[in-house]
């Protein structure tokens, strides 16, 4: 199951997947693999992902969303024309014509920080979507395919990372550097949280071990290193893209979190550095709500867009989790109690 | 062995008008779905009389498992039954809901299913799932609970003491009748059951069969056995039903249907089973898969695979002829006597 | 037996980690941290804290670096921690700690539980009752929740009920002007300090555990041995409780400990959040003044909670499951 929402569920035996923070169920039931497993190429794959996610309404919002957000990052200056960092207005303003949002106690537009601090943002979820997802599936399908010693070497290094609390290491970190930039911060949010997909795409990966068309391959005389790349890659890519979708949003909250306590770059205008400012600054006592509200809305809806698209990956991948169509006659609330029963439509009868 | 069943799990006789235990007419169920439905069971009608053993044969896909499910009420959505009725001891059960059928349920009508380890809940020893399903039927004595229990594993020739066994604990053969003595609990009118012997290899699964026999003749409740083993079930059938594609294709007196099969495809799985004794000859497939269900052609489903297709069946759906008391679906036996369609 | 021997060992390794982490870290970075504040506060910790302080940091030590390790190690093993450069001068590190612990375990350990039973409750129903509308606008919702940052809806909660409404206080953990006793007056107090932090942490991770135990619900609803169970004509309730969710459960539980590391992220940031003065408050006051010692110590305390809340986890799913002590 491209399940990578939940807290990590099921044993370290293997074929259930762990779970990641924040969602769906561990993956209980098996994992469905996109393109239904034998030879499809990731081409088809994509294709058919692509149709899934038109058809599912979840998926389609967060794709307008995310959409949205890439394009505000691409392009702040066509929608704000003030420099975020110019202290130049009157303090502590409201919201009027000129400044949407208001300013802060610094004289800054909030408008402007708020649609100029979306770049770093979604540049440290990327960063760390890709980096960590590349790591993940590197030592998960490394793990899965090696086996043995192998295996059980790259696991127990999981499980600690899995295990140790992360964010407080991040805080201890991010102190004795006293700040993290974007870079930085993408690097070191990576390399800690690369665990949870990583037991995820061994699994799939162990599932997909002992599939015929591997098997074909092996006896084609294909080194090993050709397999992973060629023939397991390209199947697990709707976990792979369930993966990155996880580590982006575990990335947006972490960073924004890190960000907040004041272990950021100051000097870079982010949602995260904005909500420390306006701590600082006391906003809501000083009647400035805005200043709190707004940066962490967008942080909650870009999560959401993430979390969606996440989530629908996995009704996508496992069809029992889709709503239940409600069918007429009794079934809808007791779908799960009683034998449904529904009215037939007439089929015409062919007479010859 | 008691011949006699404890005090309290005795049978209900078979209610009704006409004796029968269980009367299926023009069962359809279809599974409901968003790129639109199957049809998985077309109008399946059958009688059972008290204590007949009937086995229900046909390939995967061809809506065995499912009309079983059907007639004991347990389908899950997307499937859903659109038309028909099943009256299991004078009473119709479709669209009952759980909690009128829970009197019935086990008392009268119980399953056994193919895999023991997925039908027995891995968390739950096998004693306490006796005891839940006593309980709920109004058992309340821990003394009668242990008993019975204890009574149902020797039927089966478990020793009792694996009552406190977790499913995992006992092996495949043994899990597979406990299942079966579970089953028994209160001496059901029917017993149903889906591939039970699927999961076995070949010499437990004769043992299985000569046990699940034995049972049924001191017991004398009634069977639905489906399974896609047709040799197997025919050494302990009385009728023997032969399903395609969703409908009936043959149905009568084992011994006829397995030693004068009349529908094509019968014919076909007859010969794809060698057998053990005669002579030798070349095995023959059925070329083809089964149909789409989805998108049922007109006319006999069976058409696009038939060596004896004509002109008539590629058009129109054959309804069941009647051939000196077994029931076929095929333009060959056309102008016979119309069967119940 | 063998299987909790298994997990005790892996935690030992764990920890082994998190000291080595501990070790390696500053002597990683660039310059030693502890360079510059042992120089600012020599002169007001006692001469064997400044030992302690160097075999942790390596500071004006002879010892070549395996001799420092061990001497770091066997410092940990006697709860020598050293003392603590800001909070309190001079202070044991170990007291401070030990005095800010039974605020977080409170207010976190309580609602943490509170969590999980709620929200594994509300799952296993709202998996029960499907189909109708609610079935597809639900899990959004819960979804969304659970991206929401923590520290965000504390803030926000504050203004509405603290700085809007003036209903709830939202500053420490208790009115300093009372004095700490086992009255009615101070519970009180404490109890109502303790609500809005409290809601915060509850409403931020309740999603997780709603949706996680539905979603294996909904999976396990549609095994053999619920169908089995409705085929003995049990009543629905206890096929919900004793087939599904018996079953269900199961891998929440893993779930519930590895997702602990989380829940401590987000107590952190809610105890700093509403300068509750508990564990996370004590590690980012530590972390603004730069008090390393400090916050080494809380690191390891805030493993071993961890790891010891993991051992019950495993503990309880060994009872619930007898496959696993099967397994060994």
């Amino acid at each position: 199951m491209a399940t990578l929402q939940t807290p990590p569920g099921a044993s370290e035996a293997g074929a259930g997947a762990g779970a990641a923070p924040g969602g769906t169920a561990p993956a209980a039931a098996g994992l469905p693999l996109a393109g239904g497993g034998g030879s499809i190429s990731g081409a088809r794959s994509l294709r058919r992902m692509g149709r899934a996610i038109t058809a599912n309404r979840k998926a389609t919002a967060g794709t307008v969303l995310l959409v949205l957000f890439i394009f505000v990052a691409l392009f702040p200056g066509l929608i704000a024309h003030d420099d975020p960092q110019a202290q130049i207005y009157p303090r502590g303003l409201t919201p009027n014509a000129q400044h949407w949002l208001g300013t802060t106690s610094f004289g800054q537009d909030l408008f402007a920080q708020v649609i100029y601090g979306t770049r770093p943002v979604l540049l440290i979820a990327f960063g760390v979507g890709l980096l960590a997802t590349v790591v993940a599936m590197l030592i998960g399908v490394a793990a899965a395919y090696l086996g043995g010693g192998w295996d059980g070497t790259l696991n127990v290094i999981t499980d600690v990372l899995l295990v140790i609390p992360l964010f407080p290491l991040l805080i201890i970190i991010g102190s004795y550097l006293h700040g993290a930039g974007t870079a930085v911060m993408i690097a070191v949010i990576a390399a800690t949280g690369w665990s949870y997909t990583a037991r995820q795409l061994r699994a799939q990966a162990l599932s997909l071990r002992n599939r015929d068309f591997l098997n074909a391959a092996k006896v084609r005389g294909e080194r090993r290193l050709y397999v992973i790349c060629v023939e397991i890659i390209p199947t697990m890519t709707s976990l792979l893209v369930a993966a990155f979708l996880t580590n982006a949003l575990y990335a947006v909250l972490f960073s924004s979190s890190l960000q907040f306590i004041g272990l950021g770059d100051p000097n870079v205008t982010s949602w995260g550095t904005m909500l420390y400012w306006a701590e600082n600054n006391e906003a809501f006592q000083t009647g400035l709500p805005l200043w709190i509200i707004v940066p962490g809305l967008c942080i909650v809806t870009l999560g959401a867009a993430f979390a969606l698209l996440n989530y629908a990956f996995d009704e996508i991948g496992n069809p029992a989790l889709r709503p239940v169509r409600s069918m007429r006659a009794r079934t809808t609330r007791l779908a799960a109690v009683n034998t449904p029963v529904a009215r037939r439509r007439p089929r015409v009868k062919r007479t010859d | 062995m008691s011949s006699a069943p404890t005090e309290g799990f005795q049978r209900s006789g078979p209610a009704g008008r006409t004796g029968n235990v269980l009367e299926v007419r023009d069962l359809s169920v279809e599974y409901i779905m968003e790129r639109g439905t199957v049809l998985a069971v077309d109008e399946v009608s059958f009688d059972l009389a008290p204590g007949e053993f009937i086995g229900i044969v046909g390939e995967s896909g061809c809506g065995k498992s499912t009309l079983l499910f059907a007639i004991a009420q347990l389908l899950t959505p997307p499937a859903a039954i659109t038309g028909g009725s099943v009256t299991f001891l004078g009473r119709n059960m479709v669209g009952l809901t759980d909690r009128e059928l829970a009197a019935v349920r086990w008392k009268d009508l119980s399953v056994v299913m193919q895999s023991a380890m997925n039908a027995l809940n891995p968390v739950k020893s096998i004693g306490s799932q006796f005891d839940d399903a006593m309980r709920a039927h109004g058992v309340t004595s821990k003394v009668q609970i242990a008993e019975r229990s204890a009574e149902v594993l020797r039927m089966v020739g478990i020793d009792p003491i694996h009552l406190k066994s977790y499913p995992h604990q006992l092996s495949g053969g043994m899990r597979q009748r406990s299942m079966i003595a579970m089953a028994m609990l209160f001496t059901p009118d029917l017993v149903i059951m889906d591939e039970p012997t699927s999961a076995l290899d070949v010499v437990a699964q004769r043992s299985l069969m000569v046990q699940i026999k034995e049972l049924q003749e001191e017991l004398g409740f009634a069977i639905i056995f489906v399974t896609h083993d047709m040799s197997l079930v025919s050494h302990f059938s009385d009728r023997l039903m032969v399903m395609y594609g969703g409908v009936v294709a043959e149905f009568g007196a084992t011994r006829r249907v397995f030693d004068t099969p009349l529908h094509p495809y019968s014919v076909g799985l007859l010969e794809a089973f060698p057998s053990i004794r005669g002579p030798r000859v070349p095995l023959t497939g059925i070329p083809g898969s089964p149909p789409n269900l989805a998108s049922i052609p007109p006319g006999c489903r069976f058409a696009p695979r038939c060596p004896k297709v004509m002109a008539r069946c590629e058009v129109e759906p054959p309804p069941l002829y009647e051939v000196d008391g077994t029931l076929v679906r095929c333009f060959l036996h056309a102008g016979e006597e119309r069967g119940n369609d | 037996m063998r299987y909790v021997l298994r997990r005790l060992g892996f935690f030992a390794l764990t920890l082994w980690v998190a000291l080595t982490l501990n070790f390696a870290l500053p002597r990683l970075m660039p310059g030693n941290p502890a360079l510059a504040i042992l120089g600012k506060f020599r002169g007001g910790i006692s001469p064997q804290a400044v030992k302690v302080l160097e075999a942790q940091f390596g500071v004006g030590t002879h010892q070549n670096l395996i001799a420092q390790y061990f001497s770091y190690l066997g410092n940990v093993a006697r709860l020598r921690f050293g003392s603590s450069l800001t909070t309190q001068p001079g202070a044991s590190v170990g007291r401070i700690v030990f005095d800010a612990i039974p605020w977080t375990l409170g207010l976190v350990g309580l609602t943490t539980v509170l969590a999980f039973i709620l929200g594994t409750g509300i799952g296993i129903v709202s998996a029960w009752w499907r189909g109708g509308r609610m079935d597809s606008l639900l899990p959004p919702v819960f979804v969304i929740m659970t991206v929401i940052p923590y520290f965000w809806i504390g803030l926000v909660l504050i203004l509405i009920f603290g700085v809007k409404l003036k209903v709830l206080p939202y500053f420490f953990s208790y009115n300093f002007s009372l004095t700490p006793g086992f009255n009615a007056a101070f519970i009180g107090n404490v109890a109502e300090h303790a609500i809005l932090p409290a809601f915060t942490l509850l409403i931020t991770t309740i999603g997780v555990w709603i949706l996680t135990m539905r979603n294996t619900m909904i999976t396990t609803l549609a095994e053999d041995y619920v169908r089995m169970a409705r085929a003995k004509g049990l009543p629905s309730h206890r096929i919900m409780l004793d087939y599904a969710a018996r079953n269900a459960i199961l891998p929440n539980l893993t779930g519930f400990a590895m997702s602990l590391g989380f829940v401590v992220g987000g107590a952190i940031l809610i105890e700093e959040v509403f300068n509750y003065q508990g564990v996370g408050y004590l590690l980012l006051q530590a972390v603004n003044n730069e008090d390393y010692p400090l916050m080494q110590a809380l690191f390891l305390l805030i493993t071993v909670a961890v790891l010891v809340a993991i051992l019950i986890s495993d503990i309880a799913t060994a009872i619930l499951d007898p496959r696993t002590r099967a397994a060994g």
